[in-house]
C-alpha cells in the first residue's frame, strides 16, 4: 500500500471513522453527517463487505451512495428498509450508528436534545431523536468535528440523550443491558471508554497533536492507551475509494478551515 | 359511503383541545393544506402528536398550540425548525419529547387498544425525567427486568396527506417509505386524508397500485381533495419539497409581525391564492425530489 503525503485533516478522520466498523458484519450501517456517511462506505468497500447501508432513505444499495449523486445514477437497490424496518433492525441490535452529539460527558452520555433547564431550554437542538433506543440496543460511534471542554464537558451532560455508563442511571434491582460503544474520532485524536471502569482512553494522536493537548481540549480526565501511537495517514487506495464516495468534496467542509491531515506548528 | 368533504368541512368536524396526529415524516408528506385550514380558523389548545415538520412550527406560530408530543421536529436540511424552536426557548406549550421508536410504539399500543407498550427504549436515559408521566414495569415473568411502559397514544384525529382516493375512502400512497401514516390512522378515533387526486373509484387497481393502501377505507371518515396540499413538504410522484419557500417561512420565526405578514401574503385568503401567490401549479409540479 502506497502512502500519500497529501491529504486532508477530514481524510484522516474518515479513515480513523471506518476503524470503527471493523468486524461488524452483516449489519446496518448509519453514518449521519457526511464523514460518518463516507467512512461506512469506506469500510463497506474496503474490509466489511457485509455492511448494509442505505440510499440515505428506504432502500438498501451493495454499492454505497456517494454523496449528493442523483437517484437516477443510482444502479439499483438490494432490499428495502423503510424506518418501521429500521426500528425493527435497530431494537434487536443489529446496527451500528456514528453520530455527532453537541456535548459528551465522561460516561459515554451524549446530548442532542438542548443546552439548559429542559422546560424552558437556553438552546432548543434536536430533541432526543433515536438516541435513547439507538444506545441502549445496538453499538454507537462518534465523530466530533471540534474537540472542545464545550463539547467533553466536565459533568453530565444538559439532557442524556444517549445512554452510557453511569451508575446512578441504573437503580438498584433494575437489569442493566450491556452498552456497547464503539469509538469517537475528533479533529484531534480517536478515543474510546474501554479503561478501568469505561474510563475514556486516547487510542491514537493524529499528526502533529499531543496528548497534553487533548487532555487541555477536555473536560475529564484521559488515559493514554497502551501502545498509543499516531493515528495512519490514508493510503492513496483510501483516498482514491473516499474521492468517489464524495465527488463533491462535502468533507472539506467537515472540518472548520479545511486543514491538512499533519497539523502545522503554530 | 360518500366521504367527501372540503377544508372547511374537515377542520370544522374538529373542536378547541383535540388531540390531533398528523402523518408524514419531516418535510415529508405533511397534509399542510389542512393545517393551513386550521391556520384560518379559531381552534385553539390543540394536541399535536407528529414526526414533526412545518405544521409543529406554523401551529405554534398561529397560537394553535397547548401541547406537543413528539419524536423529532424537523424540517431536514433546516435541521431545527425555526417556529418550534422559538416556541421552546419561550416555553410557550407542553412539551412530550419522545425517542423516536417510542412513539411508534405508543401509536401502536393506542391502535391495538392496549394501555401501554414495555420497551427497553427510554431506560437509562432522560426519557422518564423529562416525561414524569411514563413509569416503569416490572416484567411478570422475571421479576428483575424492569422495562419502560411506553403509554398509548390515542388520537381525536389523525390528519393525512394521500396521493390518490375515492370518494369511499379507499387511498394510494406514493413513495418508498410508509412512514408511520398506517399506525396514526390505526391510534385515531377519526381519520381524514387530503389527497392529491381524487378519482371515482379505486376498485379496479392492479395488485401493486392496491398494496400502495396504507390502510383500508374501514378507518377513513372525511376525504378532501387537495391538490398540491403537501406543499411545502415533499409529495411522493407529484413534486419535491420547497426549500426556498421554508426558509422564507423559517425567517419570520419569533417575529410576530413578519409571521402576519406571511399569513396574509400565502394563507389568509385559502387554496387558490396560495398557490397563485407561489407562481402557480405549475411552479409547484416543478419542485426536484431532493437528492441525499
Amino acid at each position: 500500500m502506497s502512502q500519500e503525503t497529501e491529504f486532508t485533516l477530514s481524510e484522516l478522520m474518515i479513515v480513523a471513522a471506518a476503524e470503527a466498523f471493523r468486524g461488524d458484519g452483516e449489519i446496518l450501517v448509519t453514518g449521519i453527517g457526511p464523514l460518518p456517511r463516507i467512512a461506512a462506505g469506506l469500510a463497506k468497500l474496503s474490509f466489511e463487505p457485509g455492511l448494509m447501508m442505505t440510499d440515505g432513505e428506504a432502500y438498501l444499495t451493495e454499492e454505497p451512495v456517494p454523496l449528493g449523486v442523483s437517484r437516477d445514477e443510482v444502479p439499483g437497490f438490494s432490499g428495502w428498509m423503510p424506518y418501521a424496518r429500521v426500528f425493527s433492525t435497530l431494537w434487536r441490535g443489529q446496527r451500528h450508528a456514528m453520530v455527532t452529539p453537541v456535548q459528551v460527558d465522561r460516561w459515554a452520555q451524549g446530548n442532542i436534545s438542548c443546552l439548559g433547564d429542559f422546560a424552558k431550554p437556553k438552546v432548543q437542538m434536536l430533541g432526543v431523536r433515536g438516541f435513547p433506543g439507538n444506545s441502549i440496543s445496538h453499538k454507537n460511534s462518534m465523530l466530533i468535528p471540534a474537540h472542545s471542554k464545550r463539547v467533553f464537558i466536565e459533568g453530565e451532560v444538559d439532557v442524556v440523550c444517549s445512554v452510557g455508563f453511569s451508575d446512578e442511571r441504573w437503580p438498584e434491582g433494575m437489569r442493566r443491558p450491556e452498552v456497547q460503544f464503539g469509538r469517537i474520532v475528533t479533529d484531534l485524536c480517536v478515543m474510546d471508554f474501554n479503561g478501568p471502569d469505561h474510563a475514556s482512553r486516547v487510542l491514537s494522536l493524529h499528526p502533529g497533536v499531543s496528548f497534553d493537548m487533548v487532555q487541555e481540549a477536555t473536560g475529564f480526565p484521559l488515559l493514554a492507551a497502551e501502545g498509543m501511537g499516531e493515528t495512519p495517514a490514508p493510503t492513496a487506495e483510501q483516498l482514491e475509494i473516499i474521492r468517489r464516495l464524495d465527488p463533491r468534496d462535502m468533507r472539506a467542509h467537515a472540518v472548520k478551515g479545511n486543514p491538512p491531515g499533519v497539523r502545522q506548528a503554530a | 359511503m360518500d366521504k367527501r368533504t372540503d377544508l372547511s368541512g374537515a377542520i370544522a368536524s374538529l373542536r378547541d383541545g383535540m388531540t390531533i396526529g398528523v402523518g408524514g415524516w419531516g418535510p415529508r408528506r405533511k397534509p399542510m393544506a389542512l393545517i393551513r385550514e386550521i391556520l384560518r380558523s379559531d381552534l385553539k389548545d390543540l394536541h399535536v402528536v407528529t414526526y414533526g415538520g412545518p405544521e409543529v412550527g406554523m401551529l405554534c406560530a398561529a397560537g394553535k398550540v397547548a401541547k406537543v408530543t413528539y419524536g423529532f421536529v424537523s424540517l431536514d436540511q433546516i435541521p431545527l425548525e425555526p417556529w418550534y424552536r422559538r416556541a421552546r426557548e419561550a416555553g410557550t406549550f407542553e412539551v412530550r419529547e419522545l425517542d423516536e421508536g417510542m412513539l411508534l410504539l405508543g401509536l401502536r399500543a393506542a391502535a391495538e387498544g392496549v394501555p401501554f407498550a414495555p420497551t427497553r427504549v427510554g431506560l437509562g436515559s432522560a426519557i422518564l425525567e423529562i416525561n414524569p408521566e411514563i413509569k416503569t414495569v416490572v416484567s411478570p415473568y422475571d421479576a428483575g427486568d424492569v422495562l419502560l411502559a411506553m403509554p398509548a397514544l390515542p388520537l381525536d384525529v389523525a390528519l393525512i396527506h394521500v396521493s390518490r382516493s375515492d370518494a369511499r375512502g379507499n387511498t394510494r400512497t406514493e413513495g418508498n417509505d410508509p412512514y408511520f401514516d398506517d399506525l396514526f390512522a390505526g391510534a385515531a378515533e377519526r381519520v381524514i386524508v387530503s389527497t392529491e387526486e381524487l378519482v371515482d373509484s379505486l376498485s379496479e387497481s392492479d395488485g401493486p397500485d392496491a398494496r400502495k393502501s396504507l390502510f383500508h377505507r374501514g378507518v377513513v371518515d372525511m376525504v378532501v381533495h387537495a391538490p398540491l396540499g403537501a406543499h411545502p413538504t415533499l409529495s411522493h410522484g407529484f413534486y419535491g419539497w420547497d426549500m426556498a419557500h421554508l426558509k422564507e417561512y423559517g425567517a419570520t420565526a419569533g417575529d410576530a409581525e413578519a409571521w402576519a405578514d406571511f399569513v396574509t401574503k400565502y394563507v389568509a385568503d385559502g387554496e387558490d391564492s396560495y398557490v397563485a401567490a407561489l407562481g402557480g401549479a405549475e411552479a409547484i409540479r416543478n419542485l426536484p425530489i431532493p437528492v441525499f
